[in-house]
């Protein structure tokens, strides 16, 4: 997060329409959603029209019930401000998705067919096959099914460099709002107009869709349970002064029933789980709802892919090791032409490699007459064939399968495979792949090529596993290989030669333990983990299946960021139980204002409970109900932004979080209250 | 305050804190159905009454089974006691010629005792005859403590199984604790007692000439066997009216102790069979060291109220405690130690009357009771009453860890909460409810004692007491009118099952739940942390709903006593 977002949160764009929205939110039908907030509203109307009774038969204290009756529509819009304000970024960001989405015109397909006709983009039926072409926008999600392009997806990540999109493999999709640059795609529709990816999106960060989290039902049920405890304490209070011989102005125990129902969170609470999607919003993560976000805090076990989350995406060559007899650097030689052509990073990492440590130029292929004989599944190897020699360089096992099959003069003698075979388990246990090079059915050595582990992630596993998260770390490499790298990155445990199934199969083994787990992934292959996953974070780039499979889609594609999505749970989980305690701890201070105010006439002794000597009953009174809606407002920074994350362990960050907003929820307001009882005092308003 | 009160107060906690393991031992063993040292003697006695009632011991109950099963038996008690009550003149074991009681009054006994409350609106021994004793109120006695602990097993068991639809069988669990825990130990202490004094017999209530010549009814009867499970059982209907101040039924300083320590030592190794269940016995200790600390700090507040005394009395030269209404054997270090116990547990038994307690002494008892009673408890309702509240306060501060709240692995979710909140709002709908209509109805109002501050108390307490299921009075109430009769019984019905039933659906929902595995991130709920939280979250949720209460009753008596003024 950058200092620039953050400090847009009281951005003048926002706050403006948010006062507006705060009186537009005073419908009854929006206000019910919420249920503090409407039990605040229903008596701030009784409470006013009571208040204009008073004003017509000339009762007495009208300025101090008008006071009151004040600022009790103010707790109510003060509320609804917070939440308009976490509304407001979202909407923003809708708009200017919106703008992408304009009408647009589709080549339409016919039957395989070269011909196409022009339809409007949202006429558009899931199946039919379009055809788009450069400077075209795509119309609506889909599958690319024949042809390459560079597509501007600037429309939903942000980024402004192109990235391909191609038929076949894992970057296939394509999104209805993005634009190709370059070449042509036909593009198979998998999205009907009004439910594309950018219309999710939109819905999305404007809240519309907003469902209440499991959790953030629990804590409504826990709030209203409060109030209604509230309700009893001060209803039956009329009743015990009757006895007594005394009697309570109803606007008083409105003020007391007002000040002590948890308003703080209730006002919050639903601004606390819009500014949460919206923290990965600006994440460029995109939540398919909010409990995932919630399901995200709860993680116990994180599976991170090996490539391109803990090593750096390319294995490199970092050394040549012949067998005895042959030099390093005719090992050099022949494996840099055997990847001359080979446009994998790994065999351009061998041919600068072979340039910087012993000086072989790169030679021209065509002047050669060299063939390239390019890598496939079944061999396994990929190499070069010139002049009637012919190189091949792949893994251990296949190029020494590939020399089996020789005639028998020319096979390498056993001694020699012993010996390349303990060169490369050598390897294997460093956590490098080896890859051997044969020259005409010789065996010359072994290229080693090197994992490089990210710098800073073993920092973050251990932060991790002090936030009693288990990292396993998933790869296709083979157990002893991955050993090394899981150790050298310090993951918790390592799945090695990973394949969906045993993928899938670890997932559940993990959830019957009673765990929840994250993952992320972007092939076909993953939507059944991806699905499976408690959450599943699909990468931009990745297939449709895979965006549809998991409950996020990261817009970067940069699997790294699962673990600030965790962050972002927890935090979102913290913030309302700090909010929650501070509000429930408030209540002790509004006590021993209201109390003895109350009681005073007809109960003088209670004057020793105002140990905030505070001026008079009504100063008391209105003191409480000031502080308690502007409190609200004191909070919604926190509750947008909120509480400070520490990876640290629970019982850290519980007594933490319990001495500040426990016991701060005690004292902050008996001097707030104090304060404002002395300003009422000093400009004479009670 | 004396060295010499501390020292008793800390003995008769060093005991309790003894027991509780080796207690929590034996009784996981009875719950869990191990071999126990008394399994050949009931086993044969167990297995012909589950044959008699038709159950099968392996047979497993769902919560709503369960519940249901647990329902049913107090209803057909409630209804049992009613008639017996009734019609307890024309019934034999009369010889004292008690007529029947009249419906409101039978209604509330009836609700009385099968709820554990124990609210006596008669004189034991001016209206009951042996046989409502013996066979109504004892038997409530026995069988209302088993139902508690019954439905305090079937919770721990929702913590204990994972994934799993049943609680156990409450016609099991209701057998076992009444055989082999409830049974033995009273049929024990009450030889000891009657070893002390207390009396055990059968014979009409004996004349005798006192040295002034005036005649004297010395009532009598079978007293031992009663108190001992009136304690054990936290049940606290004494035989006779005074209840535990009554020299019969309480002669000695050791007799005043082993009352005390049966008041607790149930509730208290219940933490142990949790902790124990659950796989951990520090999980136990925890939900302990928060009971404990509550204890000792409404001890201390009570016994420093007492030991202070009266400043008015002071003025005019009468120094030292207040010794009004209470028994010079005990003194006041004993009085003020037996009505924090018999509060905090939800026995009702005293030793000396509250009513005439400082305002602050007597305060302690009622916010004891408005807790819930969950500073050990009722037997078996004070355990399930604390969970109760343990499921709010992870809520709240197991959302400040980043996590979806849990406990023990099971996660606390919204119906937990919703359920645990209903348990929670029941007792100051019926505390506070009843006590705001009570004291504006001339009817309620024409039964209080005192004026001012200290009648409102009065009602209050009563109140509070039913609800809370403890059956302690405030005295000076006139409780046996038709209005307090019949509102008290519902307050006591109401505290009772409005607390049960949810308390079974959390079981139910918890039951079915995986474990989630410990870690790092989950929040650790054995160490003084989860300690302070509960202690702080039961005192706030509890003390926030009853100041209002409190500071128009004791807090006001209080302070106008300071100022010169009594009522």
């Amino acid at each position: 997060m950058s200092q620039s977002k953050s400090a847009s949160l009281l951005d003048a764009r926002i706050l403006v329409p948010a006062l507006g929205d705060a009186f537009r939110k005073l419908n009854p039908r929006s206000l019910a959603r919420n249920p503090v907030m409407f039990v605040v509203a229903v008596v701030s109307a009784l409470t006013t029209i009571l208040l204009l009774r008073d004003v017509a038969t000339g009762g007495a204290n009208i300025g101090f019930s008008l006071q009151i009756v004040l600022w009790l529509w103010f707790t109510v819009l003060f509320a609804n401000f917070a939440e308009a304000v976490a509304e407001g970024r979202g909407k923003a960001q809708a708009d200017s998705l919106r703008r992408t989405r304009s009408e647009t015109q589709a080549k339409l397909l016919k039957d395989d067919g070269p011909d196409y006709t022009t339809v409007p983009g949202n006429s558009l039926r899931v199946g039919d096959v379009v055809l788009v072409e450069a400077g075209d926008t795509i119309p609506s999600d889909g599958e690319v099914i024949e042809g390459v392009a560079s597509v501007n997806e600037a429309a939903i990540t942000g980024e402004s460099a192109p990235v391909i999109r191609e038929s076949g493999g894992d970057r296939s999709a394509v999104t209805g709002g993005t634009q190709v640059l370059s070449d042509w795609i036909r593009v198979r529709i998998t999205a009907a107009a009004g439910s594309t990816f950018i219309d999710r999106m939109i819905a999305l960060v404007e809240g519309a869709e907003r469902q209440k989290t499991p959790n953030e039902i629990a804590l409504n049920v826990l709030l209203a349970g409060m109030t209604l405890i509230f309700v009893l304490a001060t209803v039956t209070i009329p009743s015990f002064t009757t006895y007594a011989g005394g009697a309570i102005p109803v606007i008083v125990l409105v003020a007391l029933f007002v000040t002590l129902i948890p308003t703080t969170i209730g006002a919050l609470l639903s601004a606390i789980g819009i500014a949460g999607m919206d923290r990965l919003v600006r994440f460029n993560v995109l939540a398919m709802s909010g409990r995932a976000v919630e399901a995200a805090g709860d993680v116990d076990t994180l599976l991170l892919d090996k490539t391109g989350t803990i090593t750096l995406g390319n294995r490199q060559a970092s050394e040549f090791r012949p067998v005895q007899g042959v030099s390093e650097q005719e090992l050099a030689d022949a494996a840099q032409l055997a990847s001359l052509s080979d446009e994998t990073p790994e065999g351009r990492s061998i041919v600068v490699l072979a340039k910087e440590k012993y000086g072989i130029r790169a030679r021209d292929m065509q002047s050669l007459h060299a063939t390239f004989v390019p890598f496939t599944a079944q061999s396994r190897m990929s190499g070069v064939d010139v002049d009637g020699t012919s190189i091949r360089k792949g893994a251990v096992d296949a190029v020494l399968k590939h020399l089996g099959g020789m005639p028998d003069a020319s096979r390498p003698k056993a001694d020699t495979i012993r010996e390349i075979q303990a060169i490369a388990d050598a390897i294997a246990k460093t956590g490098g792949t080896p890859l051997a090079v044969a020259r005409d059915g010789r065996l010359l050595g072994i290229v080693y090529l090197k994992d490089i582990v990210k710098g800073g992630i073993r920092e973050r596993f251990a932060e991790l596993r002090r936030m009693g998260i288990r990292t396993v770390m998933i790869t296709g490499d083979n157990p002893m290989t991955a050993a090394a790298i899981a150790a050298e990155a310090g993951v918790d445990d390592f799945l090695a030669q990973a394949t969906p199934e045993n993928k899938l199969a670890l997932i559940r083994e993990e959830q019957a333990k009673g765990k929840l787990v994250a993952m992320c992934g972007d092939g076909t292959n993953d939507a059944p983990a991806l699905a499976q996953a408690d959450v599943g974070v699909a990468m931009n780039t990745g297939t449709v299946a895979a965006r549809e499979a998991g409950n996020m889609v990261d817009l970067d594609s940069d699997p790294t960021k699962l673990i600030e999505i965790v962050e972002i749970g927890k935090q979102l989980l913290m913030t309302r139980g700090a909010l929650t305690t501070f509000s429930i701890a408030n209540d002790i201070a509004k006590y021993f204002a209201i109390i003895p105010a109350m009681f005073l006439a007809f109960y003088p002794q209670l004057g020793a409970l105002n140990i905030m000597g505070l001026a008079t009953p009504q100063s008391a009174i209105l003191s409480a109900i000031i502080f308690n809606a502007l409190i609200i407002v004191a909070l919604i920074p926190l509750s947008l932004k909120g509480v400070r994350y520490r990876a640290t362990g629970a019982a850290s960050v519980l007594s933490r979080n319990l001495l500040i907003y426990g016991l701060g929820g005690i004292l902050v307001p008996f001097a707030g209250i104090k304060l404002i009882d002395m300003a009422l005092a000093a400009i004479g308003l009670a | 305050m004396t060295f010499n009160g501390w020292i008793q107060i800390l003995i008769f906690c060093g005991i309790v804190i003894l027991l509780v393991r080796p207690l929590g031992g034996y009784m996981t063993r009875v719950f869990t159905g191990e071999r126990t040292l008394l399994t050949p003697l009931f086993r044969p006695v167990e297995r012909g009454l589950y044959r008699l009632a038709g159950t099968s011991e392996t047979e497993e109950q769902h919560w709503t089974t369960y519940a249901a099963a647990m329902l049913f038996f107090n209803l057909a008690g409630l209804l049992a006691l009613y008639l017996l009550l009734r019609f307890q003149g024309a019934l034999p074991l009369n010889p004292a010629g008690m007529a029947g009681l009249p419906p409101e009054l039978a209604f509330n006994t009836a609700a009385s005792f099968v709820t554990n409350t124990n609210w006596q609106n008669y004189g034991g021994e001016t209206t009951m005859s042996y046989l409502s004793q013996m066979a109504g109120l004892n038997v409530q006695n026995f069988v209302s403590a088993a139902t508690g602990i019954a439905i305090a097993v079937a919770l721990i068991r929702a913590f204990a199984r994972r994934s799993a639809r049943t609680l156990g069988n409450f016609w099991v669990d209701l057998t076992r604790s009444i055989l082999y825990l409830l049974l033995p130990i009273c049929v024990a202490g009450a030889l000891v007692l009657v070893w002390q004094g207390v009396p055990q017999n059968l014979g009409p209530y004996t004349i005798a000439t006192t040295l002034e010549g005036v005649q004297q009814t010395i009532a009598q009867g079978p007293v031992a066997s009663q108190m001992m499970i009136k304690h054990l059982g936290t049940n606290g209907g004494g035989f006779f009216n005074v209840n535990a101040a009554h020299p019969f039924e309480n002669p000695t300083a050791l007799t005043n102790l082993i009352h005390m320590v049966a008041i607790f030592a149930i509730g208290a190794a219940l933490t142990n069979v949790f902790g124990r269940m659950v796989g951990n016995q520090k999980q136990g200790w925890a939900i302990f060291a928060a009971m404990g600390i509550l204890f000792l700090a409404g001890v201390t507040l009570c016994y420093w109220a007492e030991a202070s005394g009266n400043p008015l009395l002071h003025a005019i030269g009468l120094d030292g405690g207040n010794m009004e209404g209470k028994e010079t054997r005990f003194g006041v270090t004993l009085s003020a130690l037996f009505a924090v116990v018999t509060t905090a547990a939800s026995c009702g038994a005293v030793n000396a009357m509250h009513d005439s307690f400082m305002a602050l002494g007597g305060m302690v008892p009622m916010i004891n009771m408005m807790l819930g009673e969950i500073i050990i408890g009722g037997v078996g309702a004070g355990f399930y009453g604390i969970l109760l509240f343990v499921v709010v306060a992870i809520f709240v501060a197991g959302l400040m860890v980043g996590r979806t709240p849990e406990y023990l692995g099971k996660k606390i979710e919204a119906k937990e909460v919703k359920m645990a909140m209903l348990a929670v709002l029941c007792l100051p709908l019926a505390m506070l409810g009843f006590t705001a209509i009570a004291i504006v109805l001339p009817t309620g109002v024409a039964s209080i004692a005192n004026a001012g501050p200290h009648g409102f108390s009065e009602v209050l307490y009563a109140y509070t007491s039913a609800t809370a299921n403890n059956g302690s009075a405030f005295g000076g109430l006139s409780g046996n009118t038709p209005w307090y009769n019949i509102t008290l019984g519902l307050a006591m019905l109401m505290g009772r099952f409005l607390v049960i039933i949810p308390a079974m659906a959390i079981a139910g929902s918890l039951v079915g739940k995986k474990i989630v595995p410990e870690s790092a991130g989950t929040f650790p709920t054995h160490g003084p942390l989860f300690v302070g939280l509960l202690v702080g979250v039961i005192l706030v949720v509890g003390g926030l709903t009853f100041f209002p209460a409190l500071a128009l009753g004791p807090i006001v008596e209080h302070l106008a006593m300071l100022a010169g003024q009594s009522f």
